[in-house]
């Protein structure tokens, strides 16, 4: 419990210093607010009306506290293009990216746990160097030129999904998941690299150990030496990976959603910063901050939940 | 990939020196202005015309836009990396030094500045510094600052508690002489070895940049930028964005195999220590 409630003192500092972080941030430019609701064609007594309605000449820290007590009580603003509340416009914006994440992540688990457990079974064999080879040219392509290779043959010359648009999931389960299947793809293509290659590494040492060497004397088959006895204890830099690589798909698959036109948070985000939607950008910086620290929080207890030595604040190796 | 020798290495190293000798030369080939506009020829064929690589949808020398995108690349993928290590170097070794309220500050800063996706951090701070070349530079090295420091914080730290540092100290040496002398040479071997690999993630981010429409201003091209413009005509044209592409992924690819095989060479020495 020691532990946990260390962690979490941890996260709520980090989650004050971020809202610190995004406030200052855009308010480095606060005339600019104004100038972008106003519009081009304001005069200066409209700017300074504008100024005065958004609260822009009380001081920052005062600004700063009215800010946080409405994001307390879940109140981001409104958009200063559109006037939708921020927190709305996020939460119709969540579902298509929490779904891209489950399934992206799924189809790395898919590729690297299996991809993983072979190379590290027989290190060196002609597939453990072939699977390392070919992670090493994936990660070297950026996931848009991959998913603009994927798009090209899957979707225009062989029209097996569509090349673009997301089909929301009242739309039926089929034409949802076949509207972030490339999405995920071209996602997990290059993500599954780095979980197998800690995986593989970890599995490498448990391997090494003698309750392995046990339960080969025992005569196990390697499925079961693998899955019951070695995989478990492996976990635990795949699951800093994995959940480093969950927080950073929130609001950082930006480029895979504008590419496929996806409604996620990434791509609300783009859009607030084109449009130099102030109140919308800071809101969603928020939430991904938030997101991603809080997904942080969940790997560290995790990893109190794989190894009991974690808990009792034992040393833990590796 | 580790052991095999020679021929691999010196392919990356023969094409990074031509990409590189095509950049800085960009202006002098007989080719036609990245920004002229060939109305008879849109998204022409490699080979159509006399445009050696085609052309994109708005009729513009492939080939030629490929030669100054490098220079945008190249120039962001060495600058930035530099300014990230310089500003993340220098906190990260005063925090490990120091320790302390400073080093606690240091800390929370860069956890709550990595508690953003890479990604998301560089479109707000490009955001906030515009769009030049030179602000672009700046945005992604403020970017990889926090790693580079984080790094930093942690060898300083170890190298802090050794024997020699207090040898120096003993011999009566200053905070600033130890800092300089002692522990400076042993943090910068590794991170020199980590700039390649940073390289490689500038080039990338830029080209994201670029992809989304934020890299550098319209009419100086990004291969990033290309990539993106070419997805209008993809069933019809694939080319026009297939051979940015592959230009960026070849030369990623030789930027990480070369920061693989130094991490190699390096690994080597420690373990011979």
């Amino acid at each position: 419990m020691r532990f946990v409630g260390g962690k979490f003192l941890h996260l709520i500092v980090v989650i004050l210093a971020v809202t610190v972080l995004t406030f200052a941030m855009l308010d480095l430019l606060p005339t600019s607010a104004a100038y972008a609701v106003a519009g081009a064609n304001a005069s200066a007594h409209d700017i300074a009306a504008i100024q005065e309605d958004l609260g822009l000449g009380d001081p920052a820290l005062v600004r700063y506290g009215k800010w946080l007590a409405g994001v307390l009580r879940g109140d981001l603003g409104v958009s200063l293009v559109s006037g939708q509340p921020v927190a709305q416009a996020v939460a119709s914006h969540l579902p298509a990216t929490v779904e891209l994440v489950v399934l992206a992540q799924l189809f790395t688990l898919l590729i690297a746990v299996p991809v993983g457990l072979f190379s590290a079974w027989r290190v060196d064999s002609r597939f453990d160097r072939f699977c390392s080879a070919l992670g090493f040219g994936l990660t070297s392509i950026p996931s848009f030129a991959l998913a603009m290779v994927l798009v090209y043959f899957l979707a225009l010359k062989l029209k097996w999904f569509p090349a673009v648009g997301y089909a929301p999931l009242s739309a039926g389960i089929w034409p949802n998941l076949k509207s972030l299947f490339l999405p995920a793809v071209s996602l997990a293509l290059v993500e599954w690299v780095i979980l197998m290659r800690v995986l593989r590494s970890e599995l490498i040492a448990t391997l090494q150990e003698d309750f392995i060497l046990l339960a080969r004397a025992k005569g196990l088959p390697a499925w079961k030496i693998l899955l019951q006895h070695a995989l478990r204890p492996s976990l635990f830099g795949a699951l800093t990976v994995f959940g480093l690589q969950v927080g950073n798909l929130i609001g950082g698959a930006v480029i895979v959603e504008q590419l496929f036109a996806l409604p996620g948070i990434g791509r609300l985000l783009l859009a607030g910063i084109f449009a130099q939607d102030f109140t919308m950008v800071q809101g969603c910086v928020l939430l991904i901050a938030v997101a991603y620290v809080a997904v942080n929080f969940l790997v560290d207890v995790g990893y109190g939940l794989l190894d009991p030595r974690v808990r009792c604040g034992g040393v833990v190796r590796g | 990939m580790d052991r095999k020798a020679g021929g691999v290495f010196w392919l990356a190293v023969a094409w990074l020196v031509l990409v590189a000798a095509l950049a800085v030369s960009a202006a002098w080939w007989p080719l036609p202005a990245p920004d002229q506009i060939d109305w008879v020829r849109l998204t022409a064929k490699p080979g159509d015309g006399g445009h050696l690589l085609g052309t994109d949808s708005l009729g513009r020398d492939i080939a030629a836009r490929l030669l100054f995108g490098a220079r945008v690349s190249l120039f962001v993928g060495f600058l930035a990396p530099c300014i990230g290590l310089l500003a993340g170097g220098l906190l990260g070794i005063l925090a490990g030094f120091y320790r302390g309220t400073f080093d606690a500050l240091i800390v929370v800063i860069i956890d709550t500045l990595l508690a953003l996706p890479r990604l998301v951090l560089l479109l707000v701070v490009a955001f906030v510094f515009g769009s030049s070349l030179f602000s672009l530079t700046l945005s992604l090295g403020i970017v990889i600052a926090p790693s580079v420091a984080r790094i930093v914080r942690a060898l300083t730290i170890r190298i802090a508690e050794r024997e020699f540092i207090l040898a120096a100290r003993a011999a009566g040496a200053s905070d600033a002489a130890i800092i300089l002398r002692e522990i400076l040479p042993n943090v910068l071997m590794p991170m020199l070895v980590y700039m390649l690999v940073i390289t490689a993630l500038v080039i990338v981010a830029e080209g994201s940049l670029g992809f989304l429409g934020l890299s550098v201003a319209s009419p100086m091209p990004s291969w990033g930028g290309m990539i993106a413009e070419g997805r209008d005509v993809l069933a019809e044209h694939p080319h026009v964005s297939m051979i940015p592409a592959a230009v960026m992924f070849l030369t990623v690819l030789a930027v990480n195999l070369l920061g693989d095989r130094m991490r190699g060479w390096l690994d080597v020495r420690e373990s011979q220590l």
